[in-house]
């Protein structure tokens, strides 16, 4: 069951990603993305990482709704598409990278699940998933837990100032 | 897999099921006569003027970003509440530290106007 | 999982699945009533006895009408996006306990259809999913009204989903857990008494996540049409009105079980009061509908941010002082 599950999502993630590389709408391509984080998440539910599964939709799906919205607001699509899709070799060269990119993806994935194999579960002895989380988070990885809150400010400013260049 | 999870697929298969099944059989139960009218965008009774997917304001994409930000900060709240009870002062000292520096962030951007939805600003 | 799980697990689905779509025909009935005597009127009342026929009417005649894809639309998304806001509205759900167990011939089937470690967490994945639904609902119309609704309705909805989920985190501190049996387990006295602050964002949040009165502006009729789904007909409009309706009681079933004590009640049997206390939270949603004009945008996002965003915060910190000093 597993195993099967595994395949179907994994290859949902696959095909949707070459998908999002190959469609020339970019709000298709952005809605593929959509759908390989879904697939992911489902990924990590089959892995026993619940709370991740539930973060990567969550974060990931406001991400993109943010590259959506960014497509939406600052190409005017009809005419941009089409005039200016990528020409015919960069596209082939760009979707041959995709796909060598997506192997590499595929051996990594290999290589993480037969060390995977190798480490026990480790997080069994905690109630929950979210619990083993936190515990880890907020005691042995407390330094970077509190970078990262300069880095999402470092974010919030960036943010501010790149949109809000006047011309 | 954690097999509590099944159930939420069968819900999923449920409602995905039957929103196709609706929707494909009013296409085939319900009349149609199509004409270049009816299929006009609304726009009042008039004719559609220019393209419809124009630009938009560049102050939904920063809210956006900044949801981005701050939900990822909520995401870490989570955990954080959870085991609340056992990390105690720890924890809340913790989160004070994590949530201050980005209260500073919260600060700049009142302070830049990014929350006003006046013409003037951004 | 043996067989006989798996039987009762799709057998709970399919019940609560149907027993969803009830409530959300009868709560568009429900509405049109209350509103209607709360304006005076007597709203529906010739399809059945006293107009309780008319959902079922509704439905069919919306499946009749004609199907219409607007010009220039973007079809496979014109027609997706309905789906998705209806899906992730009918799922959300499946998370939410109805009641303890009952007894059938010896097996104890419990009230829910999934008992999963991140319920809470799973509804907000689900309900952010559905934004999409709106925003491309807008896009695809390839019409004004809807890009703008759309739109509209996308920085809306995110800017309130932050509050929403930074209200929330006051209960799962005293719950201990993001499993919904667990948070109803530990409410001897209802979590509203401990987070008065926390249930009252909550329920503002509640309104403009499902684009309701006084916060519906994506739809608001005497500027944008209807909104996002102006160029939407016969079942794909249904769809859309569904939805709202579901994810209503999806936001209802929510407060009851974060806030009001979930399915615990005394004298009652548990889904009792878990139906008692949705439809509580539904009635006052329309009560607010009845009572309160519109917002402006700008004071639409300006309360989102400046005003629940901080206070849901502050909030959390005085959550935390108080859980250190009193234990």
């Amino acid at each position: 069951m597993e195993q099967q599950l595994f395949w179907l999502w994994g290859g949902i993630a696959v095909i949707s990603a070459v998908m999002m590389i190959l469609k020339r709408n970019p709000v298709h391509s952005a809605l593929c993305l959509v759908v390989v984080f879904v697939s992911l998440a489902l990924l990590y539910v089959l892995l026993g990482a619940e709370f991740l599964a539930a973060v990567q939709v969550i974060v990931y799906a406001g991400a993109i709704m943010v590259l959506f919205l960014f497509v939406i607001m600052l190409l005017n699509l009809e005419t941009e598409v089409r005039s200016q899709g990528l020409s015919r070799v960069a596209f082939k060269a760009c979707s041959l990278a995709g796909t060598g990119l997506l192997l590499l993806l595929l051996l990594g994935g290999g290589a993480v699940k037969a060390l995977r194999a190798m480490a026990p579960e480790q997080v069994s002895g905690v109630p929950g998933n979210t619990q083993a989380v936190a515990e880890l988070l907020f005691t042995k990885y407390l330094l970077p837990f509190e970078v990262t809150s300069i880095l999402l400010l470092a974010a919030i400013v960036g943010a501010l100032v790149l949109a809000g260049k006047r011309d | 897999m954690n097999e509590g999870y099944i159930p939420i697929l069968f819900m999923l298969a449920l409602a995905t099921a039957f929103c196709v099944v609706v929707v494909i059989l009013s296409r085939l139960v319900g009349k149609r006569q199509d004409s270049s009218e009816k299929l006009m965008a609304y726009e009042c009774g008039n004719i559609p003027t220019g393209n419809a997917r124009q630009r938009f304001p560049i102050k939904f994409y920063i809210i956006a970003m900044l949801f981005i930000v701050f939900d990822i900060e909520a995401m870490f709240l989570y955990p954080w509440a959870v085991i609340y009870k056992s990390l105690k002062l720890f924890g809340l000292i913790e989160m004070v530290l994590f949530v201050g520096i980005l209260l500073i962030g919260f600060i700049y951007i009142w302070k830049k106007g990014a929350l006003e939805w006046g013409s003037r600003n951004i | 999982m043996s067989l006989l799980a798996i039987g009762i697990a799709l057998a709970k689905a399919v019940i609560v699945f149907v027993c969803l779509l009830l409530c959300v025909a009868y709560s568009t009935w429900l509405e049109r009533k209350v509103l209607g005597h709360m304006q005076v009127r007597c709203g529906p009342l010739r399809v059945g006895w006293y107009g309780l026929l008319q959902p079922i009417a509704d439905g069919i005649k919306l499946f009749f009408k004609e199907d219409i894809v607007v010009s220039g639309a973007n079809k496979f998304l014109y027609i997706l996006s309905p789906m998705i806001v209806m899906i992730a509205a009918c799922a959300s759900i499946a998370v939410v306990p109805f009641g303890d167990y009952i007894d059938v011939f010896g097996q104890k089937i419990y009230l829910r259809v999934a008992d999963v470690d991140i319920g809470v967490l799973y509804i907000f994945a689900l309900s952010s999913l559905s934004v999409y639904g709106i925003t491309l609902a807008g896009w695809s119309s390839n019409s004004k009204y809807a890009l703008l609704g759309g739109l509209r309705a996308s920085a809306q909805m995110i800017s309130y989903e932050l509050a929403t989920g930074l209200s929330i985190i006051g209960v799962l501190m005293h719950a201990g857990s993001l499993r919904p049996t667990d948070i109803v387990a530990g409410q001897d006295i209802w979590y509203i008494v401990k987070q008065p602050i926390g249930f009252l964002i909550f329920v503002i949040c509640a309104f403009a996540e499902c684009n309701r009165s006084p916060f519906d502006l994506p739809e608001a009729e005497n500027e944008l049409v209807p909104g996002f789904h102006v160029e939407y007909s016969s079942m794909k409009f249904a769809l859309f009105f569904m939805a709202e309706y579901a994810h209503m009681i999806v936001v209802s079933a929510l407060a009851a079980t974060l806030f009001l004590g979930g399915w615990r009640g005394p004298v009652l049997p548990g889904i009792v009061w878990f139906m008692l206390k949705v439809f509580a939270m539904m009635f006052f949603f329309i009560w607010i509908r009845a009572t309160y004009p519109r917002f402006r945008y700008d004071q639409l996002m300006k309360f989102g941010w400046k005003v629940l965003f901080p206070v849901a915060l502050l909030n959390i910190v005085v959550t935390g002082i108080g859980m250190v000093i009193w234990g």
